[in-house]
């Protein structure tokens, strides 16, 4: 890369803490934050909401005519901002730009006008006139951009379940085009107040449940079966390495490497081949070896395949590696989509300060087919020292990425 | 319906489609843009919820009767008749 681009703010809200400092210790005290939620036509179902303020940094009207994915983003945005020390109202709004990665959008504010229209004789002349702007793609990036005066690029990536990686990788190629300075990166989703998801994922046999609603997502565990699904949002700060230092501000890491590709062999399965070679190629890109990474962040959504396919490819590549470290995070949080990849690395970025790693959680029995070395999980672990993190996320219709951050 | 509930009924719509706003101190007779931070999307809201709360439709050529509290309170009080 032509440019050395840092971290320097984080701004999250998960079902486990509404800033870094709580989500991190929740993960590493193995916390469960999923809990019985009511979805519509299909009653309760283990679910991760935020309970992060709505009002902090959003007007009320704003957030009545905006969507929850935007009111999450916005949150996200401030704090980041907040937490990266940077004189925001100094800077040149033109050369800020606003990245988020989404699994989907629109189906929440679809699924409520329709619901509403069958409340009122399908009479389509109450259709919310705010229905267009809520549900264009880029939504949740232009409510940020509207919130704080943001007059750089926006737009949103949408990458399925990889969100979290991708609006970071697109973040940092906007700064490497020099298209901005200043990047609000990372994923959002508000996938919990869609029935349709639920539905779906039922559907398939894949909806995550247990007696005891903390263990309904329960990745790599022999009993697993299926996704629980979350909300949740993250979004960075990035900058140069140059500017960061320039105002001697805080450096979480440094985004040394990434890579995305895609299977191109089914709409839903994974692919153990095509995510070998996307974490080759982000070792490649980021110019280190494989014993070089100290935490391997799963994906690891809790789906009897995924989990199989996806350690069989972790296991390929870092098998063999005594200094890395694996670990997951939704049996925590759930699948907060496409918030997942970023709030997942968040999770791990106090290791370098700390040289904790958290655990995995609710692994009764591991899976055999899912054993590996070095594996994480029930209990954290301390090491000596942690310098480089990987983090994959992958999605549906095969797209697979993985982003290698350094510790500075 | 009297005039007052009519009143009550606007000002009830104005609440939520502008929750910022203070609305006890309306001054009646001046313009609710000038008083109120409201944009036409906001009279857009407005209409559909008297729509959708109330029945009472208002054709796009008279939104200008909607321009103060007064006014909506004369223009509206027939059709709640």
């Amino acid at each position: 890369m032509n440019k050395r681009i840092v971290i320097t703010g984080v701004g999250l809200t998960s079902p486990l803490g509404n800033e870094l400092k709580s989500f991190r210790e929740n993960l590493i005290n193995a916390k469960s934050g999923i809990k019985e939620c009511d979805i519509r036509y299909m009653g309760k179902r283990p679910a991760g909401l935020c309970d992060f303020d709505e009002f902090k940094y959003q007007k009320k009207k704003t957030r009545r005519r905006g969507t929850r994915a935007g009111s999450i983003s916005i949150y996200c945005a401030n704090e980041a901002i907040a937490d990266s020390g940077l004189e925001f109202e100094q800077i040149d709004k033109s050369r800020v730009g606003v990245f988020i990665g989404l699994t989907e959008h629109g189906n929440v504010e679809t699924e409520e006008e329709v619901y509403q229209m069958h409340q009122n004789e399908l009479d389509y002349n109450l259709w919310s006139i705010h229905h267009n702007p809520r549900t264009v793609a880029n939504s949740p990036a232009g409510e940020v951009t509207l919130n704080l005066g943001i007059t750089g690029p926006h737009f949103t990536v949408g990458s399925a379940c990889a969100g979290g990686n991708m609006g970071l990788i697109q973040g940092v190629q906007q700064i490497l085009l020099g298209e901005v300075d200043y990047a609000l990166c990372g994923g959002v989703s508000e996938s919990p107040a869609t029935f349709g998801i639920f539905a779906a994922f039922n559907a398939q046999g894949a909806l995550g449940s247990h007696e005891d609603v903390s263990k309904a997502s329960r990745p790599l565990c022999k009993t697993r079966n299926g996704i629980v699904i979350s909300e949740g949002g993250c979004l960075y700060m990035i900058e140069t390495l140059e500017s960061a230092e320039k105002r001697n501000a805080k450096i979480y890491g440094e985004v040394v490497g990434y890579a995305y590709n895609s299977d191109a062999s089914d709409f839903v399965l994974p692919n153990t081949t095509r995510q070998i070679e996307c974490m080759h190629k982000a070792l490649k890109n980021a110019n280190v070896e494989v014993s070089d990474i100290n935490i391997v962040n799963l994906h690891a959504t809790g789906t009897v395949m995924g989990d199989v396919n996806e350690v069989a490819a972790v296991r390929e590549v870092f098998g063999n590696s005594e200094n890395t470290y694996v670990n997951f995070t939704k049996g925590h949080i759930g699948h907060s989509m496409g918030a997942a990849g970023a709030l997942e690395l968040a999770g791990n970025l106090p290791s370098f300060e700390d040289g904790m790693i958290h655990p995995g959680i609710n692994v009764e029995e591991l899976d055999p087919e899912c054993e590996m070395k070095n594996l994480v999980y029930n209990q954290a672990i301390e090491t000596n020292n942690v310098n480089y993190v990987l983090n994959n996320s992958f999605g549906m219709l095969g797209i697979n990425s993985s982003v290698i951050i350094k510790k500075i | 319906m009297t005039p007052e509930d009519v009143k009550n009924i606007v000002l009830e719509i104005i609440a939520d489609v502008a929750p910022d706003e203070e609305i006890d101190d309306l001054d009646g007779g001046q313009s609710l843009r000038d008083q109120l931070d409201l944009d036409s999307m906001d009279f857009l809201d407005i209409v559909m919820e008297l729509r959708k709360r109330h029945k009472v439709e208002v054709p796009s050529e008279d939104y200008p009767q909607l321009a103060t509290l007064n006014s909506c309170v004369e223009y509206l009080t027939p059709k709640f008749a």
